[in-house]
């Protein structure tokens, strides 16, 4: 096994190897999703805690599902805001949560780095729900998943991310995801909203959406959070949506066959158009799909070499069943 | 705590150390004999007879007691961080005789009754010179100035609402043209809040990758390029605290090649940190200005060997554990200081040849002295000793729980560092002698 992390914080540092072997595992547990009885043994006993400091659906469902597909015992902690302005520190929580003796920690946090401060702190695995601007590594690997399942390769594709990049830690994700597999990373958007030397991760930046398009093999659109016309870095909501907004008349400047990707939820209409997102290119609900295996697989991975009991591998699962 | 100077004597022999003193321009071995606390005599050979202890101290340099323009202790407010008795101990093992004490505590010092609240917990201290800067505007709200006079005259030496800028120009104006006629030395904050934003850390690649907001260096650069514009309209002494940018030490320089009555400061983390240190989310890295970048650091080395900057200070920032063990963008700005600046300062200055011990010590103290308009800065035969005894090649392991210092915030954990401090002396009195040492 070439992937041994103990936690996963982020897809910076990831291997070549370790991102494949990822992407092979999910793909054994997406045939799990496929099956009338969608559940396997692979964590049983193993109980995993979804903190969540950040108000989620999706990810916190997705992970959730993930958990209960590999048969692990999952417990919840949501709070919304910061630990400083609910009066608990961060540490005290991480403390709360070591007591419980969980053996992995599922966190969301609004603060960048939160994930490595807990990983620092406790014995638990810990994996990096989304932190801040920081990264969301597991929605990084279910687009890298999805890009390679709907184009058949990930290397030498060009990837094109339209938006708000310096807000988004979905974009840092990808951004290393897809350079370390060899894609062609181009961002688009507001200069407003470009964080300074992105360049230096290898993305090629793109002052005018046309020209980021042009050439493309998928389109990556990042939600738009309303809050940033409240910070100034817009003028409105119109003139982003003009200039910016992915339209059907707009994907004929990418490549033939091009697909149209977004991590949700969907602001229709601003980034996105509705006959864009329901259309045949947006593979917009493979990524929900995806997104449940490449859990159980992150899941699966960092737990490895520390197993209780006698884990059984998603392959030899399917062979008992079949 | 530290409990070594009880049975130290007051009257000792050190024979062959290494005097650097530079305001006298000596740099070279000296029989020096401290009796009852005074600085008896120092030559180059002091005939034996003399009723004293001796010690060897070949390999030991002797300078003037170290001062540090800029430190924050806690008292009144947050007397968890720091108090005026701990943050002087902790002033006492980096070296340090005088330090000046920034005035944005909880209440702000703003009056004369709070100027002389700290003067009078500094007596009671161990015996290092603690005198307080007092605030620029009451409360540090930016709007109304202090009674500058009357502080004065309760013993605060200069004027600061360090921690913020100073925002109105029209204030600063003032700040400076009543500061000066009162005999303050105003230090200027020089920061652009707005621009500044909720930024928490140098804005450039490191950043970006952390996903965190960043402070660009102009933050700084159009304060200080502000306050020099004020400096020239009023004519009157800015002193520019924490440098930290290569850009921002051009603006000094020129001011300075105009005449301009400007100094300037940089702090110990900004010579040895890079923003690349931020890389773990570590809150000890954590401190505004921010740990900028390579270029920066080198530039603030080139400052202080080509004088721009004129003094090291070290921004002495306590804070409790719980306001640094949060998320990174929560944690309180700053780091402690008073225990590593001589040894930082000897590993990144003295060790690559940028400086030698002279200016070393020029910018640790009598540079210093002259800035502030207090005592000290200078070894003189005849008056109670201020000094500071080194041994240079010593090296030690940072651990900042065996500090004197209340508080943990320190970016040096775990280095090892060069440069010891075995014995400090504050207006004839040891203030701090390593254990042992008069064993």
């Amino acid at each position: 096994m070439t992937f041994t992390r103990k936690h996963l914080l982020g897809l910076e540092d990831l291997r070549h190897e370790e991102l494949i072997e990822v992407l092979d595992s999910a793909r054994e547990f997406r045939k799990v999703l496929d099956r009338p009885i969608k559940r396997v043994p692979t964590l049983q006993g193993v109980t995993v805690c979804n903190a969540f400091f950040e108000p989620s659906t999706r990810t916190r469902l997705s992970f959730e599902l993930a958990e209960k597909r590999l048969s692990a015992d999952s417990i919840n902690f949501a709070t919304a805001g910061s630990s400083v302005s609910k009066g608990e520190t961060l540490i005290d929580t991480v403390h709360n949560i070591e007591a419980m003796r969980v053996d992995m920690v599922v966190m969301r946090h609004g603060s960048s780095g939160a994930p490595v401060f807990l990983a620092r702190n406790v014995d638990a695995h810990v994996i990096n729900a989304g932190d801040g601007f920081h990264e969301h590594p597991t929605q990084g690997l279910l687009d890298l998943y999805t890009i390679r399942e709907t184009m058949g390769r990930l290397a030498g594709l060009n990837v094109t991310i339209v938006g708000d990049i310096a807000h988004s830690r979905v974009a840092r994700s990808d951004i290393w995801g897809l350079r370390a597999v060899g894609a062609n990373v181009t961002l688009v958007g507001p200069s407003t909203l470009m964080p300074v030397e992105i360049e230096k991760t290898g993305a090629r930046v793109c002052g005018r959406l046309e020209e980021g398009l042009d050439g493309a093999n998928v389109v990556y659109v990042l939600r738009l959070q309303l809050e940033r016309m409240q910070s100034g870095f817009l003028p409105s909501l119109r003139e982003y949506a003009r200039i910016w907004g992915i339209s059907r008349e707009r994907l004929d400047l990418c490549a033939p066959g091009v697909r149209v990707m977004h991590p949700g939820p969907m602001n229709r209409g601003v980034e996105i158009t509705s006959d864009v997102a329901d259309g045949p290119e947006s593979v917009i609900l493979d990524q929900v799909t995806n997104g449940v295996a490449v859990r159980m697989a992150v899941l699966y991975l960092v737990r490895g070499g520390k197993s209780i009991g006698s884990p059984v591998s998603p392959a030899a699962q399917e062979g008992t069943q079949a | 705590m530290i409990s070594t100077t009880s049975n130290a004597p007051n009257s000792f022999i050190l024979r062959g150390v290494r005097v650097v003193d530079p305001e006298s321009g000596t740099d070279a071995p000296r029989d020096v004999w401290i009796r009852d606390g005074r600085l008896e005599a120092m030559e180059p050979h002091l005939s034996d007879g003399v009723d004293a202890r001796a010690w060897t101290a070949e390999g030991w340099i002797l300078t003037p007691g170290l001062q540090d323009m800029h430190v924050h202790f806690r008292e009144p407010g947050d007397e968890d961080s720091e108090t005026i008795a701990t943050g002087a101990l902790a002033a006492a093992r980096g070296g340090f005789t005088h330090v000046l004490t920034m005035p944005n505590t909880s209440p702000v010092i703003d009056s004369r009754g709070l100027v002389e609240f700290v003067i009078r917990r500094a007596r009671e201290a161990c015996g290092t010179v603690v005198v307080p800067a007092a605030a620029i505007t009451k409360k540090l709200e930016g709007r109304e100035i202090t009674e500058m006079f009357e502080m004065r005259e309760a013993g605060a030496l200069a004027v600061t609402d360090d921690g913020k800028p100073v925002e109105s120009s029209d204030v600063m104006r003032r700040g400076l043209e009543y500061a000066q006629a009162a005999g303050m030395l105003l230090i200027s904050h020089s920061e652009d809040r707005a621009l500044r934003g909720a930024g928490v850390m140098n804005e450039g690649y490191a950043s970006t990758v952390l996903g965190l907001r960043g402070i660009p260096i102009e933050v700084e650069t159009i304060a200080i390029g502000r306050d020099i514009s004020l400096c020239r309209l009023t004519n009157s002494r800015l002193h520019i605290a924490h440098v930290s940018t290569a850009c921002g030490i051009d603006l000094i320089r020129r001011a300075k090649a105009e005449g301009l009555p400007v100094t300037a400061e940089t702090a110990p983390h900004y010579l040895a940190l890079t923003d690349e240190a931020v890389r773990g989310y570590d809150t000890r890295y954590k401190m505004n200005p921010p740990l900028r970048r390579e270029a920066d650091r080198d530039a603030l080395k080139d400052g202080l060997r080509d004088g721009t900057i004129d003094v090291i200070a070290t921004d002495h920032a306590p804070h409790a554990s719980e306001r640094k063990d949060v998320e990174f963008d929560q944690a309180a700005f700053g780091v402690i200081g008073l225990e590593t600046s001589l040894s930082v300062s000897i590993a990144e200055l003295i060790a690559p040849g940028i400086l030698d011990w002279t200016a070393l010590v020029h910018a640790m103290s009598n540079r210093v002295a002259s800035i502030v308009g207090w005592g000290g800065g200078r070894l003189i035969a005849g008056r109670p000793a201020d000094c500071a005894l080194i041994d240079p090649s010593a090296e030690w392991t940072v651990c900042a729980d065996r500090f004197a210092s209340l508080s943990r915030n320190c970016p040096f954990e775990g280095r090892t560092l060069p440069g010891k401090v075995l014995l400090t002396m504050s207006d004839g009195k040891i203030t701090y002698a390593e254990t042992g040492l008069f064993a």
